[in-house]
This record gives structure tokens, sequence and C-alpha cells, in this order.
């Protein structure tokens, strides 16, 4: 019963968007004030129906209802309870009944909360909010339906696939969807603005902290899903252009450039039209990242569905979605007021340029992640476009973009001095070009990436400091020191993925028990190969002893290969310890005919920053966010909850 | 200035930024592009060495022979058609075997074999490198 529960509440959640829309529309046309007031309560509804749907389907998972068919597909008795939790969005129906709840509840959220935006205007955000949600119940219920039975129900189910099986990796889905929507939510706000040409500085507030809400979260699921890739796959990477990691990473761009953009609106009233355009071409990338990875295109790690139905459908909506929007841009843009003008050398002008290199840089990953896929379509050539296309078209953008970032926050709004901003940058400057100097010194030979990496994280680490230069440290505004700790986590990040690829040392050896090796500062020695039972799989462990230099403190480490039975895998269970200046990771392979062990072993150096710096990134977003929640109750007035 | 025409500067900042961008973009691609190679691929395209590539194919059976080393492998990848050695140092993925579908990352070599620093095999029994898939079909319907 809890599954035709389940399905049912879908249904009405369904309807009730359809209702949400049309009643939104005729309220905004009419301006008739009980049809503008019905919309609210109808949007809150409809998010509690979305919840109970997707926690009928979370018990469904959680009990193992094998008679319903995804259950039965995704689940297994013998799972522990976190993977039977979180294998409920571990598959495509489940993730994508994740992706409406999230729209559902965030229409609700925005319903109950939002106080400041002109009434009409948030009813027409309200019905572009319904709108998006139709489409995707639309494809939930016709294409993937996840309450479907399957008779008779089998005895055991199939299992989750053991690379999912990951603490990991059961919120990081979660994470990446939090963000997608909250764009969509963006997104809804712009469509909202342009139907009452109501844009300006309220509508950039309103909008704001679900921008800054989704770019938390699409920073932290980057970061942790780049962390999870690391040490899950056991090649000891962080970042493989993979299609799908293209896809969280392209809405991160373009919301990155919207965030920095929406500050101009809401707090200078200038670049109305274009941070319209980003919020719309945000959410279309999110759009494209779910149609990448729930199409079934792609064949990628994390990709499950191959059903080219489903890629259809997600294409139209993108293709509706997109196209309506762009559309109704083209029609209203005229009509959009002048912004305030400033000057070339200004924060504004640091923040278009910004905004441009970063939709440069989106532009060259989009290029790069869809031109296989165009391409098969239109010759039929099926190929594929690797990192040395990334690396080489987005990297020399990243760093002109690094160093605008660490000259904007020190200049003024409106309009500056050239040569004043020059000097209020001259000792970060200084210490990049002394930092060129010592790694030059140092580490002579490196490579020419990895070394402007290295002098750029210096001289931006240091002047993303500058803006609390000379100002009382106490009485800065929450939001200064947001952007403060984001700028210093971009240069940590910079300096850990330098440090990474220029001084990592790699040891491949068959070894024999009790035979030692070098690994950069590390001795490491093979102590012994035990099997060992997990709690649904078997392993062969070996433990490792590692010294730094010949007395240093011995670190036991256990790499692992794991054997799962439902669905039959083999997976590589690397050994990671962490160290203050980097990190010792191990992997061990096969047995050969001799009783050799085959070990891989890598030191690498500050690693752990990529990942230190990807959390302070989010951190001071949260920031950021938290003071301006703060500045928003003090300075407005006491809300008249409904 | 004028609000006319710093809208139009902006504009025109945005297009240069655009245009640069797709050039960058382009010219990558036209080096990058043909970034992965069947074995068919490669011996009518005569890729050049020293490229950072991606080998795919099937892993030919009875070719794979460990070095005395223990970390060495060599296998033969092959389409049906045409064979490339390969030489790989490192700890093959656990679904690396003999008449299952390989994808290798590496270089080729001027004789014509090639040197992998990576292997990615498929991640359960589903996978298979759609363009492996595509060309295995093809090459099978050729037979028939």
């Amino acid at each position: 019963m809890i599954a035709e529960g389940g399905l049912a509440a879908l249904w009405l959640a369904a309807a009730l968007a359809a209702l949400q829309l049309v009643l939104g529309i005729m309220g905004v046309r009419s301006g008739r004030t009980d049809l503008l007031a019905a919309v609210r309560p109808v949007a809150v509804v409809q998010g509690v129906l979305t919840l109970i749907a997707f926690v009928a389907l979370i018990w469904l998972f959680v009990t193992v209802d094998l008679s319903v068919a995804l259950v039965a597909a995704n689940d297994a008795s013998t799972k522990p309870l976190l993977y039977k939790f979180a294998g409920t969005w571990g598959n495509h129906e489940g993730s994508m009944l994740m992706w409406v709840t999230i729209l559902g509840v965030a229409g609700g959220a925005v319903a109950i909360l939002e106080r400041r935006l002109n009434e009409r205007t948030l009813i027409a955000t309200l019905a572009a909010q319904a709108a998006i949600g139709l489409g995707f119940y639309a494809f939930l219920l016709f294409a993937s339906n996840p309450f479907a039975r399957l008779n008779p129900a089998p005895v055991e189910g199939q299992g989750l696939n053991p690379l999912l099986q990951d603490p990991g990796l059961a919120f990081h889905p979660p994470t990446l969807y939090l963000g997608y929507v909250g764009l969509s939510v963006a997104f809804s706000f712009a469509v909202g603005a342009l139907v009452t040409r109501d844009v300006g500085a309220a509508f950039a507030r309103a909008m704001r902290p679900w921008v800054l809400g989704a770019w938390i979260l699409l920073t932290l699921g980057i970061t942790a899903g780049s962390y999870w890739a690391y040490y899950e796959l056991g090649w000891g990477g962080w970042w493989f252009w993979d299609p799908v990691e293209n896809a969280s990473l392209m809405p991160w761009l373009a919301a990155t450039a919207l965030l920095h953009s929406v500050t101009v609106l809401a707090t200078r009233e200038g670049l109305r039209a274009w941070t319209v355009m980003l919020a719309v071409v945000a959410f279309s990338m999110s759009m494209v990242g779910t149609f990448l990875v729930r199409s079934g295109i792609l064949t990628s790690v994390h990709a499950f569905a191959v059903d080219p139905k489903r890629g259809t459908f997600i294409l139209a909506l993108l293709a509706i979605y997109i196209g309506g929007a762009l559309a109704l841009f083209g029609l209203r843009v005229g009509t959009v007021r002048e912004g305030s003008r400033f000057d070339a050398v200004s924060r504004e002008g640091s923040l278009v340029i910004n905004n441009l290199l970063l939709s440069a840089i989106l532009g060259i990953v989009l290029v790069g992640t869809l031109y296989p896929l165009i391409a098969e379509s239109v010759t039929g050539e099926k190929l594929s476009v690797g990192p040395p296309y990334f690396n080489s078209a987005a990297g020399p953008l990243a760093l002109i973009l690094v160093a605008v970032m660490a000259a904007g926050p020190v200049m003024r709004w409106r309009r500056d001095d050239l040569k004043a901003v020059a000097r209020r940058i001259a000792l970060p400057v200084l210490v990049a070009a002394l930092a060129l100097l010592a790694v030059i010194l140092l580490a002579p030979g490196i490579r020419i990436l990895p070394l402007l990496g290295l002098v750029a994280a210096a001289g931006v680490g240091l002047a993303s400091l500058a803006p609390l230069w000379k100002r009382n440290l106490r009485r800065t505004p929450l939001f200064i020191w947001g952007m403060v700790i984001s700028h210093l986590g971009i240069a940590v990040s910079m300096a850990g993925m330098a440090a990474e690829s220029a001084f990592t040392r790699e040891t491949l050896v068959a070894t024999q028990v009790g035979a030692t090796h070098k690994v950069g500062p590390y001795i490491v020695r093979l102590d012994d190969v035990q099997p060992i039972a997990g709690p649904n799989y078997t392993a062969i462990e070996a433990t490792i002893t590692a010294r730094r230099g010949e007395g240093g403190e011995p670190m036991i480490l256990k790499p692992e290969t794991r054997s799962f039975p439902s669905p039959q895998t083999e997976t590589n269970e690397a050994a990671i310890k962490t160290v203050l200046d980097g990190q010792l990771y191990i992997v061990v392979g096969k047995p050969d005919d001799q009783g050799r062990w085959q070990l891989r072993a890598w030191w690498k150096p500050f690693v752990t920053f990529i990942w230190l710096g990807g959390a302070l990134v989010a951190f001071g977003g949260f920031l950021a966010m938290v003071g301006r929640i703060r500045r928003e109750i003090r300075h407005a007035p006491p809300p008249e909850f409904i | 200035m004028k609000a006319k025409n710093q809208r139009l500067i902006l504009a025109g900042l945005a297009i240069v930024a655009i245009i640069g961008a797709a050039l960058l973009a382009m010219s990558a691609l036209k080096d990058q592009a043909a970034y992965f190679y069947t074995p068919t691929d490669a011996k009518r395209d005569h890729v050049e060495t020293g490229r950072a590539v991606r080998l795919g194919g099937m892993v030919q059976g009875g070719s794979i022979k460990r070095e005395a080393d223990g970390v060495t492998i060599r296998f033969i990848v092959t389409d049906n058609v045409e064979t490339i050695p390969v030489t790989f140092k490192g700890i093959v993925p656990d679904l690396f075997k003999e008449n299952s579908g390989v994808v290798a990352e590496g270089k080729f070599q001027p004789d014509g074999s090639f040197v992998a620093d990576n292997i990615l095999a498929k991640h359960d029994e589903r996978y298979m490198p759609p363009q492996v898939a595509g060309e295995m079909h093809k090459t099978e319907s050729l037979k028939k």
C-alpha cells in the first residue's frame, strides 16, 4: 500500500502544480487578489505531497519491499542500512523523484518565506516554478515511475553497484541536486521578474540567497565528488574531466558568475539584463547536467540509465524551458531599465571581466562535453574529448581569472584609479614574484602550469586578505569575511593542485612479504596479506608499515581488494594516510605465481589542500549567507506570517 | 562615457570574449578531438607519436604476457580487424581480462606499438565504451 500511496501523492502533487500554474497565470494577468492569494498555499501543499512520495520510497527501500521493481533492482536485504537508505537515490527513478521533491519543497519554502518581493512578481515566480515542476512530474509519471510493482516479487534484490556503496556517495547526489534545484528557483525568479518587468534590486536580493545556497551546495558536491573519485577509484587522480563531473562543474561556473553579478545588481543596480541572462544560463546548465547524467547517452561511472526514450524526454524539457526563457528574455530585455553606470576601472568592471572569463570557461567546458554527442549525431562518428583539450583550453583562462580575483576586491565601486589599485596590490604581486623565484630555485625543471599555479596561489592567497587591511576585524561585516575566506580557499585549492601535480612521487613494484620500498620520503614494508570478510563482501587485506626515513614513527596502512557477490564486482580500496604535508596513498593488486604482490604507492605532497580549499570556499559562502540574512532581519520590518 | 556607449562596449567585450573562447576551444579541439582510437582508426590515421590519446578495443584472447618484474604486462588490443600491441606498467583494474573491453590511455610509439599509463576497464559487466561497442558492431556485421 505504501507504494500506491506514494504514487497517489505524486499524482496529486502534479495536479497541484498544474493548478498553481493556471492560477498564477490568471492571477498575474487579471491582478485579482483572490487568485493571487490562492497560489501560495497551493505551492506549500504541493511541496508537502512530494515529500510524502519521497518518504514513501525511502520507506520501501529501508524495508526492502521486493514487490516494487525499483527496490528489487537496486536494493538487497544484506545491504548495510545506510546504503538501503541512500540506495533510494542511487538509481535513475529514485534520483529523479528526489529532484522533484527538492523542487516542490523549495517552491513551498519560497511561498512561505519570500516577503520582500512585489506580490505579482512572486506569484509569477511560483507559476514558473510550477511549470518546471510539471515537466519533471510528467517525466516521472510517464517515463520513470519509481513505484511500479514487480510480479512475482523476487526472493532477493540485485543490490547496489559496490562503487556506489560509500558514505561519500550516499550524501553526494543530494548535495548536487539541492544545488541544481536552487538554481531552478533563481531561474523562476528571473522569469517572474521578466514577466512583470520588475528587474531590480529587490528581485536581486530575493534571488541572492537561493543562488548563494545553490552555489555553496554545488561547491561542496564537486569537492566531495572529487575526493570520492580520488580515494574510491584507486587511480590517485582527483579530476578526470568526466562528462558527469563536467555536468556539475558547468552549473557551478554559471552560478559563480551569477553570484557575482547578482551582487552588482543588488547593491549597485547595475548589470540588470546580464544578471537575468545568467540566471537563465545557470538553470540551463543544471538542466544540461541532468540531461547528461540521466539520459543514458553517456557511458560513465555515474550514469545508470540506458534508455533513449528518457533522453528524448529530458531533451524536450530542456528545449522547452531554455527556449521559452530565452524567448521571453528576448521579448522583454528591451524593457529592462538601464542599470547604473560605472567606469571600466572599478569593482563593477572587474566583476564584468570575472563574468566574461567564467562564461568563456563555461563555453569551453560545454563545447568539450557536448561536441562528441553532437558529432556523433551529425556524422555518426564516435569520438571523445579528453583532459588535454580541457587543460589546454580552460587552464590559461583560469589563470587570468585568478589574477582578476586578486585585484577585484580591492577596487572601489563605480570608479577607481588604476595607480591606486596598483599600489594596493603591490605587496601580493611582490610576494608572487618572490614565490616565482623560490620555486625556480628550489624545484628546477618544474612544468609551466604547476609553476604558474604555485605563484598565483601565493599572490592570490595574500591578495584575498587585502580587503581586511586596516579594518576593525570585529566589526567587519560577515559577508566580507565570507568573500575573503572563499577567495583564500581558491588559493589554497590551487596550491594543492599545483603541488600535487608537480611533486607527486610514485613507486610501482611486485613485492614479497617482508620486503621494503621507498616512495618519496617514506619507506614502506609489506608485512602481511590476509583474507577478511565484510558485511556484504569478502576481501584480501594487506598490512603495510610505512616510516618516514629509517627512524620514523611506524604508520600502519591496510589497503584491500574487495569482491562483491551481488552484483558480482571487485573494487580496490586504497589505504590513505594523511599527514601534515601530504598523503601517502597505497593500492594493492593481485598476487603473481612467485608469491609477489603488486603494490602501487604514491606520496602526494599537500594534496589535501585541494579539498580543504573547496571546503573553505563553501564555508566562505556560508558566512556570506548568514551575514546577508542577519542584515536583512535587522533592517526589515518584522514579517507578517501567513 | 555615455550610457549607450557603455552598453555597446560591454556587449562588444562579451562578443570578443565569446569569440576568443570559441577560437581557443576550436583550436584545442582540432588537436584533441580525435582522442579516442580503435586499432583500425590508429592504423588508418597514423596517429603522431607522443600525443596523449585513448586506445580502445578488446583484449585479444591469449595475448596477456607478464614481465619478470611483476608489474609490466603486454597484451594486444584488437577490434577484430587490426591489432595493436600495448605495454602497461601498473596494477590492472579488476575487470581487465582477455576477450573483454578495454580502454588504454597513453601514447603511440614510433614502432606502432602503444605504451599505456592508465588502463580503464569497464566498471561492471554491462559497461562497454560506446566507441568500442560501435566498432565491434560494425566489424561483426561486416563479417556476416
